[in-house]
């Protein structure tokens, strides 16, 4: 029993092509194309997501995967509305690249975890933390939060975005936890509260502005 | 005035209505920042949700939303599909069976529609979505709640139209628009536009 895989494509043709290409290493995966609008057009159909998923499911599960960000949500209406939603996830992945590295995974017996984690990491060029970490000294600093709600959403995600696009790779501690600074998610995880001391640690060419940044934000207790 | 599952049929029937005719509108909107295809999508969806509705209505709000949701879910085809979808199913989910709705389920239903449509596409306001229409309706929505729910949708459709018109000096950040960057300024984002006609339609049935 394997895990399936099911492409979920804007385009019927882009989706048989991706799983033409990735079948053809993994000859007992049941790939599936989920492209197109039923009449022909460009989008994404609901109903042949979801017939997908059943139909590739032989007992471990499925592993969505999907080109454009609207594929993404209704490949994500698709899997809440299945019986057993654990039963399926959709993977943030390059589409042609996880295809093929999950469907190999898949054909090696690998659970559906580890046929995720075979998507979501493919076509990441070996070596890019290091080389990120190597194009500037690290450079930290500590802060102390003073807003009412500490690192909630609203102040997690206006932290994020403060640094968005710089080249600069950003790590939040507390106390003994430690967080991604450019996930909303993993900073609210960290449920960092008022009065908590944070430590903020950079590297990358502009890991100076982005520390620069966000104790420019804190001191504006986050617009609050 | 009371709002039972007729009256909520006839809403959407309306915001049926005010898509048809703004349809090309919608889609010139979507053609410079997108795949002119908004118009289309929630024009199709919408005309299935009608005619379902033609068929037989359910028994409660909730129920005629629940409908309204899985119809544009499986027929809209493009990323309003998913969207609207969602927040129709959360207001669904909110109301319950009620039989009735008063002004605060009303507020209710809005605040569960916008929670919806942030948890399917996560976007924030200022990232030129729908978000930006619908975020301040729940807000006038909210401060008008005692004037009745005519005038809540009302106050909630007037601050969705300026919502939707501050969207024009954005850069896109969420959709397809995203992909234009820079170019993504000077456009009235589609989706938000046509949340804003959506709650004018309501607004006006609703009196
Ligand atoms: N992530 C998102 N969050 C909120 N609203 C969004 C998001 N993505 C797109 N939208 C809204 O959807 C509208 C576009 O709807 P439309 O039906 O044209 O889908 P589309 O972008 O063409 O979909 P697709 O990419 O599947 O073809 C945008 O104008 C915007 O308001
Ligand atoms: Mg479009």
């Amino acid at each position: 029993m394997r895990v399936g895989l099911v492409v979920v494509s804007h385009s019927a043709r882009l989706a048989e092509g991706v799983v033409e290409l990735a079948a053809q290493m993994a000859p007992d995966v049941t790939v599936l194309a989920a492209g197109g609008l039923p009449e022909g057009g460009i989008g994404t159909d609901y109903d042949s997501v979801v017939a997908a998923v059943q139909r590739a499911d032989a007992g471990a599960g499925v592993v969505l995967l999907y080109d454009l960000g609207s594929a993404q949500m209704t490949a994500e209406l698709a899997v809440e509305s299945l019986a057993d939603p654990g039963a399926a996830v959709v993977v943030d992945a390059p589409l042609v690249e996880g295809a093929v590295a999950a469907t190999v995974a898949a054909q090696g017996g690998a659970d559906r975890a580890a046929v995720a984690e075979a998507a979501a990491s493919a076509g990441a060029p070996p070596g890019t933390e290091t080389a990120a970490q190597d194009a500037g000294a690290a450079q930290s600093t500590t802060l102390t939060l003073r807003n009412d709600v500490g690192l909630h959403a609203r102040p997690a995600a206006l932290l994020v975005r403060s640094i968005a696009g710089l080249d600069a790779d950003v790590r939040i501690r507390l106390g003994e936890d430690e967080a991604d600074g450019h996930s909303v998610l993993a900073l609210m995880s960290l449920a960092a509260r008022k009065d908590d001391t944070i430590e903020i640690s950079a590297t990358g060419s502009q890991a100076g502005e982005a520390i620069r940044r966000i104790e420019a934000l804190a001191e504006r207790d986050f617009d609050e | 005035m009371g709002c039972g599952a007729a009256d909520v049929a006839n809403l959407l029937r309306a915001g049926a209505a005010t898509i048809a005719e703004h349809r090309v509108e919608l889609i010139d909107l979507d053609r410079p920042i997108g795949d002119a295809d908004h118009g289309e999508n929630l024009n199709r969806g919408f005309g299935f949700v009608v005619s379902t509705l033609d068929t037989a209505v359910p028994e409660t709000p909730g129920g005629v939303l629940k409908l309204a949701a899985t119809t544009l879910i499986s027929k809209v085809g493009g990323a309003a599909g998913p969207l609207y979808g969602t927040a129709f199913l959360r207001v669904a989910t909110t109301l319950g069976d009620r039989p009735d709705l008063d002004a605060s389920a009303v507020v209710e239903a809005l605040r569960a529609a916008l929670a919806g449509v942030v948890a399917r596409g996560k976007a924030e306001v200022g990232d030129a979505t729908m978000v930006d229409a619908l975020t301040p309706a729940v807000a006038a929505a909210e401060a008008a709640e005692n004037d009745g729910i005519a005038a809540l949708l009302s106050a909630a459709a007037d601050a969705a139209d300026q919502g939707a018109e501050s969207t024009e000096p954005l850069i896109a950040r969420k959709g397809r628009a995203s992909y234009l960057g820079e170019r993504s300024v000077g456009h009235v984002d589609p989706g938000a536009r046509s949340t804003a006609l959506l709650l004018r339609a309501f607004a006006e049935a609703a009196r």
